[in-house]
């Protein structure tokens, strides 16, 4: 039998419809942030898992939190401090940890396919907070919360994504969620850390920092030397990286606005200036990702099935 | 025994009729309408089924010594017998590695035992496969070596090549090479191109192969050794051989089904089973592959069979080993992908997976003719049916073709003249 549970594991399981329909339901939840008791019942009985195989502060921090403010019961396992430590697998974690029979399992690991890989081993729709170089759909759906917010919409928006996009899940994401909703998107960085086929897609690839010029939104991805094996030689010094890459006010019109994911390395791709201007959104993203994440739980709790018309959703008091 | 009634393909000695065969003390003993058999021999009606010549697999990995776990020799060995299979040579990247007389002559005491058809093996050219030093490779070749490879590993150092070219000249014996410049695929886990570059899974690049492929017959060439290639994948490499054959440099070389059968796209699904090496390559990269077959650039057809434990491809797809299992699958993937919808021709196909490895390596030729010893399998080829997991003969079922339909199921293989596979009946999987 088919198994139709639905699931996130890459931006693409969502269709446009989709990523609208989520993307109203977190603006319908930011009237919560703004109550003295930041709670709803939505998801009160409900069960989210959190497990993080990979550092993370935001993501986690924002998954559980999300959680928390619908009322999901929350159990959060970092790698460290786990059984991870003994060498148990990827199967045994998840297997353990739905023995407790969760709604949801939102996993981040440092491989490609291992969220993929946890719909096989759980009952509970699997969310991907994360995985290695694949995808990080949230990061872009609270991205385009982001943009459209700003901007008053997303169709025709022209965003350039900076930097290392060879070792970046949310420039991967992002790309395909961008152009899902009708944007346009550029890719900007040395010819090393742009991965070579990456057209295909959709995007315009330039090596010219001056291109991101004609961008409304100017995407700056971290530089992720820690994936950076030594003698790689993708960029020959982060000094050279950021004299012809990096992110600068001069570099950028105050009509653009500026993004990056976080955590940002300040003096390196983006100026520490411009990370701290108005015109920069990051912590705008922040709370974006809260909200987003919390329409993801919602979205999959109450219509769990990737067939919705033959199956009736669950009904959950919002 | 009397096969009666079956359609018999050999390109190599020009049949293909409906006739009776007769298998009689190992040797084909008749060819022709209307046999008659001596009353105690087993007649076998084989009415619309096919006989062709049973294929020669000059790279599989039996996993024996050390990953029994796997495969062994008589698992592995059935397996081939099931997919039609009379000989088999297996590779030495085991443990401990095949580099020495010891673990030869154990492997073939072993083999006389277990191994359901003739199994040769190729030593290592380098001991311990760690491109160092040379292994003694004339105390190997009188053990009975079939060729030397270091196969799961490139022979890195252009210099030590060469030199086992040069002191194995004597030996005649083709040296097999798996072609990778490690410092072009660090990294890469898929073909590199748009599908990599979308996943996010490290690429690695054709030229990884191509270019070694360039350097090792350049080297072939200075020395006229006798080279074999394995596992071609990608346009350049073939370019690259044709290059050297014109310019007669003694080169075999292969293709395996999975690389004429299916591209990057496949690792879409992020599954273990789509992960080998050398990587699924480009739609072009295939196209090239096929061209090269029908024309004879590549002349034979190999599997590459590596069997992992279910386990061990579970795991997600960067930390999966690499390789596919193939005997059981070859014969019919490439009849109903590439044979019956006209783009290669059956007799091109029949030949690149029986005479030409046969050939390359000095083995016996499995022709169908009165007088030749008995090497052939008896196929259904109007059998239509999906790969399963659970009905490999293998001890491991990473296939890259599970869920997908092949065409033709062997009923029979005769493997130097003995009964080797005799397919169950309906409804019973083994």
């Amino acid at each position: 039998m088919d198994d139709l549970r639905r699931h996130l594991i890459a931006i693409g399981d969502l269709d446009r419809e989709g990523i609208e329909r989520i993307l109203e339901t977190a603006a319908s939840f930011e009237s919560v942030q703004e109550r003295e008791v930041k709670k709803v019942p939505t998801l009160r009985g409900r069960t989210v898992v959190n497990v993080f195989f990979e550092s993370s502060t935001r993501t986690s921090s924002s998954f559980e939190l999300a959680a928390k403010r619908l009322s999901a019961d929350v159990m959060s396992l970092k790698a460290s401090g786990s059984s991870v430590d003994k060498g148990e697998s990827l199967k045994d974690t998840i297997q353990t940890l739905s023995a407790y029979g969760p709604d949801v399992v939102v996993i981040r690991h440092a491989a490609i396919g291992a969220a993929l890989k946890t719909t096989g081993y759980t009952n509970a729709h699997v969310v991907n907070a994360g995985d290695g170089k694949h995808q990080h759909p949230t990061q872009c759906l609270l991205d385009l919360y982001t943009i459209r917010e700003a901007l008053g919409r997303l169709d025709g928006v022209q965003v350039a994504i900076v930097g290392d996009v060879l070792h970046s899940r949310v420039a991967r994401s992002n790309i395909q969620g961008l152009l899902a909703v009708g944007a346009q998107v550029l890719l900007v960085g040395p010819p090393t850390l742009i991965p070579r086929g990456i057209e295909a897609t959709g995007v315009r690839v330039s090596h010219e920092i001056g291109d991101i010029a004609t961008a409304d939104v100017v995407y700056v991805l971290r530089m992720q030397s820690e994936r950076m094996a030594e003698g790689a030689n993708y960029v020959p010094s982060l000094r050279e990286y950021t004299e012809r890459w990096g992110v600068t006010s001069s570099r950028v019109s105050p009509r653009q606005i500026v993004m990056h994911p976080g955590p940002m390395n300040r003096g390196v791709e983006i100026g520490a200036d411009l990370a701290d201007s108005n015109q920069s959104l990051i912590l705008r993203q922040v709370q974006a990702g809260l909200v987003t994440r919390m329409a993801v739980l919602y979205d999959l709790v109450t219509r769990p099935y990737r067939d919705t018309a033959e199956r009736p959703a669950v009904e959950v008091a919002a | 025994m009397v096969i009666r009634g079956a359609r018999v393909i050999d390109p190599a000695s020009g049949v293909d009729a409906v006739l009776d065969v007769e298998v009689r003390d190992g040797v084909i003993a008749a060819l022709g309408s209307g046999l008659v058999a001596t009353a105690a021999a087993e007649e076998i009606d084989a009415t619309g089924l096919t006989v062709l010549p049973a294929f020669v697999d000059p790279h599989v990995h039996l996993r024996t010594p050390g990953q029994e776990y796997k495969e062994d020799l008589e698992s592995g060995t059935r397996a081939g017998a099931a997919g039609g299979y009379c000989q088999l040579l297996a590779m030495p990247n085991t443990v401990p590695t095949i580099d020495s007389r010891t673990v030869l002559e154990s492997l073939f005491e072993r083999g006389e035992r277990d191994c359901v058809i003739p199994t040769g093996f190729l030593g290592a050219i380098s001991v311990g496969l760690a491109g160092a030093q040379l292994t003694d490779m004339y105390e190997l070749a009188s053990c009975g070596v079939a060729g030397f490879t270091d196969d799961g590993r490139p022979v890195e150092r252009a210099g030590l090549l060469r030199r086992a070219f040069q002191y194995a000249r004597p030996i005649a014996l083709p040296i097999a090479l798996h072609e990778e410049d490690l410092t072009l695929s660090r990294g890469g886990h898929m073909h590199e191109g748009a599908v990599s570059a979308e996943l996010g899974i490290g690429g690695y690049p054709g030229i990884a192969e191509s270019a070694m492929v360039a350097r090792d017959l350049a080297i072939a060439r200075y020395e006229d050794a006798r080279v074999h290639l394995q596992h071609l994948s990608t346009r350049g490499s073939l370019e690259e051989v044709a290059r050297a054959r014109a310019a007669a440099v003694r080169v075999s070389c292969e293709a395996t089904p999975h690389h004429l059968l299916l591209t990057d796209q496949a690792v879409r699904s992020l599954h273990g089973d789509a992960k080998m090496n050398p990587p699924l390559a480009s739609e072009d990269d295939r196209q090239a592959l096929i061209a090269a077959v029908r024309d004879g650039v590549v002349d034979c057809i190999a599997t590459d069979h590596a069997p992992h434990a279910f386990e061990e491809k579970d795991a997600p797809f960067e930390q999966a080993p690499n390789g596919v299992t193939g005997l059981e699958t070859a014969f019919a993937a490439i009849y109903g992908g590439l044979v019956l919808p006209g783009i290669l021709p059956l007799a091109t196909v029949l030949r690149a997976m029986s005479l030409a490895p046969a050939r390359a390596f000095g083995l016996v030729e499995p022709t169908i003719a009165v007088g030749r010893p008995a090497n052939l399998a008896l196929w259904d080829l109007a059998d239509r049916h999906v790969v399963r997991a659970d009905r490999f003969q293998s001890r491991s079922a990473n296939s890259a073709f599970i869920g997908r339909e092949v065409v033709g199921r062997c009923h029979l293989t005769i493997a130097a003249g003995r009964v080797a596979w005799r397919l169950a009946p309906v409804g019973d999987p083994r």
